[in-house]
């Protein structure tokens, strides 16, 4: 079993032979990581020593009261900030200095345990720090192998995979159990949402497909004059059930031919995207205007819609993974939260600039500048 | 309606975990009141004191069930709150530096997995309601 390495500086005896006691016999294991770890302590009473110990070979982490006879324990986490050492701090405060403990963490502490703690606290406090340690090797050693996984992304995407298939596992359950007992209705509506989840899944998978395509750049991407309009057009009949049953109407405006250099298929990608949600983001009855214009060596596309808008302060966050607006009007909407991940990242490829203006209750605009030819 | 059946107040944006917790909650022999957002669980508590709330996490904002949480506890201090999430285990990420600050005030009973089973809550709302 592999060992971290701690180091436990506190000048009261009790407090350090109870956390070698605990951590010995501890190990941490997640069902990402092939085998448990365990934990070496090492204790010490001084900061001094502390640092001596510490300039020998650094600690995986280190289990640090602040309160100690010579040097403080701030004093040791500055050493180490100021060295950039390799090592996760965790702060010991009694409850009375959590201003301290603030202090600690904006300087760099990872966290800290409130003293007086219980062997499950400190349990809970080394576990999340080894799932951290470990995360972050593993983050280390894929960038040096060049892979670009990135763990943020995987594990939100295992979230929102998760999310559907528990959903249907529970309804599945349900049914199996006859939990809902001769309720019908209620039968009914667990199929419902279930056929709901399922659908939700799939579109998720398909723009995973799309998403990943883009980021590994090996599928063939087939580069020839397209005409905007047509793809656009065409995109607006796909959007057209939708667009009936939400009652929204979708005003084009575009010249017989506007050409461009890329591949069709991304283009067409872009437009459902952005109409989709001109669509669905839209209130009933609403409106959705796409415009294609050539301006000097640029092509603008503006998609605008007369929907519920975007809260400013959202904005920012707008064109990341997996980022959906929650409020009550959006609850209802199903969405994978890679849409417009999706176009920013296809708008890039071809050297464009995407924005967005929007207002709440008022309706958004996005705007697409592509250089006219972009030679791709 | 039987007036001795402890009422549990259940708020989480995702209907299907709502349909399906209260349908569970409900076996269990107690009253469900649910609510589909921060905002409309802070609306029913002005005129609400259930005997127990089960908070989802996050719902508007990241961090609506803490401040659910608090806002229910300042108003009923006795009422046990346990607060549902589905983030650590499926996403291993934690309540990091950011939240410390936060822990001052987050006065939850309990967290909870999502994941939990049927049975595994109903001991966990027994236990909170000390029946």
């Amino acid at each position: 079993m592999e060992k971290l390495n701690v180091l436990v500086v506190d000048d009261e005896p009790g407090i350090c032979s109870g956390i070698t006691r605990i951590l010995s016999r501890y190990n941490v294991g997640f069902p990402f990581m092939d085998e448990n770890i365990g934990f070496d302590v090492r204790e010490t009473s001084t900061g001094e020593e502390a640092v001596t110990i510490i300039d020998e070979k650094v600690p995986d982490i280190i289990l640090l009261d602040n309160k100690l006879p010579g040097m403080q324990g701030i004093e040791v986490l500055e050493y180490i900030n100021k060295k950039n050492l390799d090592t996760v701090v965790l702060m010991i405060t009694s409850y009375a200095s959590l201003e301290l403990a603030v202090k600690a963490t904006n300087q760099g502490a990872h966290d800290f345990i409130p003293k007086p703690f219980t062997p499950q606290e400190l349990k809970s406090a080394i576990e999340s720090v080894t799932k951290h340690i470990f995360l972050r090797r593993m983050t280390r050693k894929l960038n040096k192998e060049g892979k670009q996984i990135r763990f943020q992304f995987l594990s939100v995407l295992s979230h929102e995979l998760k999310a559907p298939l528990n959903a249907i596992e529970g309804y599945l359950r349900i049914m199996d159990e006859r939990q809902a007992g001769n309720d019908l209705d209620a039968y009914n509506k667990i199929i419902e949402r279930s056929l709901v989840r399922v659908r939700g899944m799939r579109n998720l998978i398909m723009d995973l497909l799309d998403l990943t395509r883009i980021e590994s750049g090996k599928k063939k991407r087939e580069v020839a004059p397209v005409n905007l309009t047509e793809v656009a057009r065409l995109s607006i009949d796909t959007m057209g059930p939708i667009a009936i049953q939400k009652d929204v109407k979708i005003h084009f405006d575009a010249p017989g031919e506007v050409i461009m250099e890329a591949d069709r298929e991304e283009m067409e990608i872009i437009f459902n995207n952005l109409l989709s949600n001109a669509i669905k983001y839209n209130i009933e009855g609403g409106k959705v205007d796409c415009i294609i214009k050539r301006e000097d060596d640029t092509v603008n596309v503006t998609v605008s819609d007369t929907g519920i808008g975007i809260p400013e302060e959202e904005l920012p966050r707008l064109f990341q993974e997996f980022v959906r607006i929650k409020s009550d009007k959006t609850k209802h909407i199903t969405g994978s939260g890679l849409g417009l991940s999706i176009v920013k990242r296809l708008t890039r490829l071809y050297k464009g600039e995407i924005s967005v203006n929007s207002k709440p209750g008022v309706g958004s605009t996005f705007t697409l500048k592509f250089p006219g030819n972009s030679g791709i | 309606m039987d007036d001795k059946k402890k009422t549990i107040l259940l708020v989480d944006d995702d209907e299907d975990y709502l349909f399906q917790t209260r349908l569970h909650i409900e076996q269990f022999g107690f009253r469900v009141v649910t609510a589909e957002s921060q905002a409309e669980a802070e609306k029913l508590l002005e005129t609400l004191k259930p005997d127990l709330a089960i908070l989802d996490l996050m719902m508007e904002k990241d961090d609506s069930g803490f401040i659910l949480a608090y806002k229910l506890k300042r108003k009923y201090p006795d009422v046990p709150v346990i607060i549902a999430t589905a983030v650590t285990a499926e996403t291993g990420m934690t309540f990091g530096v950011s939240t410390e600050e936060e822990r001052k005030w987050i006065k939850a009973d309990l967290y909870i997995e999502k994941g939990i089973r049927a049975d595994q809550l109903h001991k966990e709302i027994v236990k909170l309601l000390k029946l």
